[in-house]
């Protein structure tokens, strides 16, 4: 009450800088406004821009990283009772001490003939996931050895390496590449899980106390696309891996 | 807020547009280079591993 009893005595300046104080207030909201749209664009455009930059520059640094598109499939060809496959106990790289480590690629067939992503040490986003691209889980398998190779990466910004990943079918194959050989891996299921679900990535997934048997590749991405509410997994396993020396997988070639 | 940017900033019209302009350039720059990054890991979105 004393408060209307007081409000004619507000000078008639004070009211005027009322007017003014509302007035920068309300282009303070419009600025934030323009700000979180700002942020909008740099999140979904702008980060793809640096990281691709960025992922380009470090696989071209790798030296040893087969880049020629793929082609497309063609007959089997004369030499094709040559294969150099190998189902044997394949060979396995030492995983690197330092997170950011890159130490392969990845090629998926399915995501097209120019896909060609590094795989790095670690899965933090400042140091691997929103620079280098994919992420290795640290202490879970290299690749072709017996366990889970488990790799995270973006499906949307950050140059998006699983950005197609729900396009990925039973059979499809996800070829890494090291220095020294290629594993080709077979998709064999796909999953959707809450995030706290980390018996995705063990040794033998869904079963964390069992010792594995087999090679097996996990990869995990968000779910749905630009959420974090659930993670999309995509399970393969080895099939076969071929010196590098040997050439590319048939999977590349397209002479399968 | 603007209004006492504009008035106090000197020169003809089409200076203050050019300064402005450099300005809003600044923020944008500032903002993609520094600012956005150190926020975006604290989004709630992005998240794409398994953890507990």
């Amino acid at each position: 009450m004393s408060v209307r009893h007081r409000a004619p005595a507000v000078p008639r300046a004070g009211s005027g800088r009322t007017a003014r104080a509302i007035g920068v207030l309300g282009e303070l909201l419009i600025t934030l406004g323009v700000l979180v749209a700002l942020f909008v664009v740099w999140q979904l455009w702008w980060t793809d821009v640096v990281a691709a930059r960025h992922q380009s520059e470090v696989l071209d640094g790798l030296g040893w990283a087969y880049q020629e598109p793929l082609n497309p499939p063609s007959a089997p060809s004369a030499s094709a009772g040559t294969s150099p496959e190998r189902h044997d106990a394949a060979p396995v790289d030492a995983e690197p001490a330092d997170v950011g480590t890159t130490f392969a690629t990845l090629r998926v067939p399915r995501w097209g003939a120019d896909y060609v992503r590094t795989i790095s040490e670690g899965t933090t986003r400042s140091d691997v996931l929103d620079v280098l691209g994919i992420g290795h889980y640290v202490r879970t398998a290299m690749p072709g050895g017996i366990g889970n190779f488990a790799v995270a990466g973006h499906r949307t910004t950050y140059n998006k390496p699983f950005n197609r990943v729900e396009e990925l079918r039973v059979g499809d194959a996800l070829v890494v590449q090291t220095a020294d050989t290629w594993y080709v891996y077979t998709v064999t299921s796909t999953e959707i899980v809450r995030p706290d679900q980390v018996e995705v990535i063990a040794p033998v997934p869904g079963d964390p106390a069992a010792a594995p048997s087999q090679a097996q590749m996990t990869l995990t991405t968000c779910h749905p696309m630009y959420s974090a509410r659930q993670r999309y997994v995509v399970h393969a396993l080895l099939d076969h891996w071929l010196p590098v020396a040997d050439g590319p997988p048939a999977e590349i070639t397209g002479s399968a | 807020m603007y209004g006492w940017l504009w008035r106090s900033l000197p020169g003809a019209a089409w200076v203050r547009v050019l300064m402005l302009l450099v300005l809003a350039v600044v923020v944008v720059a500032v903002c993609f280079e520094w600012l956005f990054p150190a926020i975006a890991p604290h989004m709630p979105f992005n998240d794409i591993t398994v953890d507990d």
